[in-house]
């Protein structure tokens, strides 16, 4: 146990970057690039020595720093992270530097941009790492604000209205949050996630809840199920869960990459988050009661943005989609895992499959999304904007190393066995197939249309007759290909040695399982 | 030591008449040097005395015969309140700086109307504390007429007339509380002792509890605010909304509810369901967050929309001190501080940042102005102070109004559901005037204004990082004044209230 308080400070290095780069705002715009990207790597070299630091052999919370806050509200400062929140950081560490590259090319009120980046960055850390729900959400709400600024000030044409959509979506899922917890609160006097976790396992929590708050026309399982909605909501937004999605595409899609990258590669995690950290643990039970509602929801998820993309002539629109089908995957993993409790061994095993692909999901998605949406804004750089499926064709020929690695990165979205996405949803397939046979069955349909997809940008963009218009698209650069290695170098190396994220997030996961009784 | 915060502002407002003609510098600084001593005081006995426990602070016979004493003394709830009246005085004066007609004089009002303010706060007897309500009215009245916009001898009668006719009714009360309680003292401690029968009670509740809302914006007497408001220039704005409306709330609860507990008891009958006095102001108080909210929703006027706004949010501190429970009340204080802050924030950006430069506050008007590129500091204050204003968490807002909610959610769970609509509404008028106000994008981008807007001035930035920091520092440690606040709510003072139907 380290005393240092690692995990505040971890959230305080890009605040402080973002008030330099306020103060930087008339300097010269490299300066503040520069300035930006080295705030962003202080941050993952502290998650790094977070990382060496990290106990993998205890699934506990570790690093937890516990101060009264505001004794009122029973309110604490509450912090800490076992292999969840580790793996979270270490993500969100890695995609904000890549779209601090990724925006290179933005001129206009470059400070601001990206000290709203840095501030996004520590919501995200903050959010990972707060236990209890007051600064926690304090986190949850605060990364709209540089989300929103980002897409509204420096998105595509339609940004205005993709902007205040994002916003609307998440305002909305938020308030349902608010309330749930609020409700609870009145009712046991606890914010802290860890203590109200501990209730519901004893099968407390919702007793409590419906006793303090005397709505006793209202049954026990209603309330608990009120409750239950009131915060899945918050979360199902995020992530986004079909037939909450609809803000996504446009705004992935309006976004400038760079900010499309942090929305995919790490904010979207916040919403499974949720439901890993939160939702699984003090509701488990209510979700066992709905479940098969809530994995019809996850293959329709999967299955029709799979579709989606499939219809898409817009290669971001495409990734978008593609986006939320990934998640899909993540939420099948999660359902699955109420679906029994109990103590089969064989069944357990299962579980611990499913959650371990989940994890694994989550970080290898962040990782293939933010880099194809870095591919997509070198593309965009090159063509002057253009990224129509059928703008281009032929690119191989001119540009054979940006090929070559873009479609390492599109076949690591695809799941090829060897890179680093192949893995996740092969846990997650093979835990959740015993589990749920059915729904996992249906959501197979979703990885053969990726296939279809994927093969299908291969061919329109980069095989074959050379559209005459590109042929002088320079290829990749020295220095894009040397800050391009490190992240395609991950995706191998995860993909052949997966080793290295699961040794970390095994014990949590079994902790996690072991937890969940209801 | 804290009786010093009156008369530092007094002799600051004297001093201006004293100096030079023309000297407008001069007089800005003395003015600013006046406030900042004030809140230094108040801020050291703050550090000083972190109990929250009545303190006398001053004491001389005043009319010995009647037994009216010359008495000042501070509690958590005083406390709290004049660190406000602090702030917002030093950030008022930053914001004035570019008053140049006639600023002696504007100063001295200036400082008159915060020394009265200071001492309405520190009263402990009735009738200084009556005197020094009254003494409010007349610098306001001068400060809208004078250096006013829009409509302003309309404002400014309609609000003199209004705080005239509240504080008839407060008058009344007190005399009439005065005499039945043998006329021997009119110290609040001793008043709140008194065993008035339960009939006077119920009479004089309602008369001096309405005679303070009427300043502290409750509908339907609310009229007066919106417009005073957007006829005051920034500062008296700033005051108003920030310090002069929460002088209501603060005797409301200071006077009206200690006075008179057993008047917030039931009646033996109901009307329309609301069966006490107690009922009644909270159903007016919700009505008042919705309708506010509502009415904001649809102004054409930027100002207007700060205006109504003000209304609602204090809706939320009348409707706070009808919970009557603690976390209720100390968030009903802790919102008093939080709007006071957020308020004069708000006013700062509409009246000095963006109407003193563009002249008009027409939102379709603002919008081709391109004004987030043009003065993006103004743009970036707003987004800060809209956040806060419509309660996101980490800023002064959100505790404040938590604690509201959870302290009606026991007492009145329906008038929690409509406050918390009152607080979607919130959001989404913020979220337009935003919009109109600084992010239109104008569908032909429109030639930069000539001659183009002065840049933000320094006095400006200053005032508006003050209060977004004190916000913040609330949002972030409520606990700071929560500390104080508690206990005096727990003192011997609350005793007859916390008696009654306290949970």
């Amino acid at each position: 146990m380290i005393a240092f308080p690692w995990l505040t400070l971890l959230t305080i290095v890009p605040v402080a970057g973002a008030l330099i780069l306020l103060a930087l705002s008339g300097q010269n715009k490299n300066a503040v690039r520069w300035t930006a990207l080295a705030f962003s790597l202080a941050a993952f070299v502290l998650t790094l020595i977070l990382w060496r630091h990290f106990d993998s052999s205890s699934g506990s919370l570790q690093f937890q720093e516990r101060h009264a806050w505001i004794s009122y509200l029973s309110v604490e400062y509450h912090v800490g992270i076992d292999g969840l929140g580790l793996l979270m950081l270490l993500l969100s560490s890695i995609v904000v530097p890549i779209a601090i590259v990724a925006s290179w090319q933005i001129q206009q009120r470059v400070a601001l941009y990206y000290s709203l980046v840095l501030i996004l960055q520590a919501c995200l850390f903050g959010t990972f790492t707060a236990l209890n729900f007051f600064h926690w959400f304090i986190y949850w709400e605060l990364s709209l604000v540089p989300a929103f600024f980002l897409i509204r000030l420096w998105g595509g044409p339609r940004r205005t209205r993709a902007a205040t959509q994002f916003l609307v979506y998440m305002m909305v899922g938020s308030i349902a949050l608010l309330l749930a917890f609020l409700a609870i609160f009145l009712a046991v006097k606890q914010f802290d996630f860890i203590d109200l976790a501990a209730l519901a396992q004893n099968g407390q929590l919702i007793p409590d809840v419906v006793d303090k708050l005397a709505w006793h026309r209202f049954a026990p399982e209603h309330m608990a199920l009120v409750l239950f909605i009131g915060a899945f909501l918050g979360f199902a937004v995020k992530v986004p869960l079909f037939p909450f999605h609809t803000w996504l595409p446009s705004a992935y899609c309006e976004a400038p990459t760079g900010t499309t990258i942090l929305l995919t590669g790490a904010m979207s995690k916040m919403g499974v988050y949720g439901f890993l950290r939160i939702l699984l643990p003090i509701f488990g039970a209510q979700m066992q009661v709905v479940l098969t509602p809530l994995l019809w929801l996850a293959v329709a998820t999967i299955v029709l943005s799979a579709y989606a993309a499939l219809a898409q002539k817009d290669l971001k629109r495409i990734f978008a989609y593609s986006s939320i089908n990934h998640l899909g995957y993540c939420l099948l993993g999660i359902f699955v895992i109420v679906k029994f409790t109990g103590g089969d061994a064989a069944l357990t095993a299962e579980k611990y499959a499913a959650m371990n692909g989940v994890f694994l999901q989550m970080f290898n998605h962040g990782l293939t999304a933010a880099t194809l949406f870095w591919f997509v804004a070198m593309l965009e750089k090159r063509s002057g904007g253009l990224r129509g499926l059928d703008d281009f064709g032929g690119l191989r020929k001119v540009a054979p190393v940006f090929t070559g690695l873009m479609g390492i990165a599109l076949f690591s979205s695809l799941g090829l066995p060897g890179l680093n996405g192949f893995i996740g949803e092969f846990l997650i397939f093979k835990g959740s197939f015993p589990l749920v046979t059915w729904a996992t069955s249906l959501a197979v349909i979703g990885l053969l249309v990726t296939a279809i997809l994927v093969l299908g940008i291969l061919q329109r963009v980069f095989s074959g007759p050379l559209n005459e218009r590109w042929i002088r698209l320079p290829d990749l650069t020295a220095g894009e290909r040397i800050v391009l290695a490190p992240t395609i170098g991950m995706m191998f190396a995860l993909g052949l040695y997966p080793q290295l994220l699961l040794g970390t997030i095994n014990n949590t996961v079994i902790q996690m399982v072991q937890h969940l009784k209801f | 030591m804290l009786a010093w915060t009156i008369y530092i502002s007094f002799l600051g407002a004297a001093a201006q008449l004293l100096l030079p003609r023309g000297s407008v510098a001069l007089a800005r600084i003395l003015a600013l040097l006046t406030a900042l001593v004030g809140f230094g005081i108040t801020l050291t006995y703050f550090l000083l005395h972190r109990t929250g426990e009545m303190l006398t602070v001053a004491r001389v016979p005043w009319i010995p015969p009647l037994g009216i004493e010359y008495r000042l003394a501070a509690d958590g709830i005083s406390l709290t309140l004049l660190l406000l009246t602090g702030i917002i005085a030093i950030t008022g004066i930053l914001f004035s700086w570019n008053i140049a007609d006639r600023a002696k004089e504007f100063f001295a009002f200036y400082l008159l109307l915060i020394g009265a303010v200071y001492g309405v706060f520190l009263s402990y007897d009735l009738l200084l504390l009556f005197v020094f309500y009254e003494l409010v009215i007349v610098p306001k009245y001068f400060l809208i007429a004078i250096w006013g916009s829009t409509r302003r001898e309309y404002g400014a009668m309609k609000l003199a007339l209004y705080s005239f006719a509240g504080s008839a009714m407060v008058f009344i009360g007190l005399i009439a509380a005065y005499v039945a309680a043998g006329a021997k003292t009119a110290s609040l401690g001793d008043l709140a002792q008194f065993p008035f029968s339960l009939h006077f009670q119920m009479l004089a509740f309602p008369m001096v509890f309405a005679g303070f809302a009427v300043l502290a914006g409750m509908w339907p007497l609310h009229t007066w605010a919106p417009t005073g408001h957007v006829a005051a220039p920034t500062a008296a704005s700033m005051l108003l909304a920030g310090v002069v409306m929460k002088l209501g709330a603060y005797g409301c609860l200071r006077v009206a509810m200690t006075l008179f507990p057993l008047g917030l008891g039931p009646w033996s009958f109901h009307v329309m369901g609301l069966g006490s006095w107690r009922d009644v102001f909270a159903l007016l108080a919700v009505i008042g967050i919705v309708y506010g909210a509502l009415v904001a929703l649809v102004q054409k006027d930027f100002k207007f929309v700060i205006g109504y706004s003000s209304v609602s949010h204090m809706g939320f501190i009348l409707l706070g001190l009808m919970t009557l429970n603690q976390i209720g009340i100390s968030g009903a204080v802790l919102q008093m501080f939080s709007h006071g802050i957020l308020a004069g924030l708000l006013f700062a950006v509409v009246g000095r940042m963006v109407y003193a430069r563009t002249h008009t506050r027409d939102l379709a008007a603002l919008g081709p102005m391109n004004l987030n590129k043009v003065i993006p500091f103004a743009a970036v204050t707003f987004v800060i102070a809209g956040m806060a204003s419509m309660g996101l968490p980490g800023f002064s807002g959100f505790v404040a109004e938590l604690m509201i909610l959870i302290g009606v959610w026991r007492a009145y769970p329906l008038f929690a559901v409509c406050a918390g609509f009152g607080l979607i509404v919130g959001v989404v008028y913020i979220w337009r005037a935003l919009q109109k106000a600084f992010f239109a994008e104008a569908e032909v981008e429109s030639a930069p204004p000539n001659p183009p807007l002065p840049p933000i001035s320094y006095p400006e930035r200053i005032g508006a990082m003050i209060l977004m920091g004190a916000s913040v520092l609330i949002g972030l440690y409520p606990q700071a004044l929560l500390n104080v606040i508690v206990p005096a709510l727990n003192s011997p003072l609350f005793e007859g209230l916390r008696k009654g139907s306290w949970q």
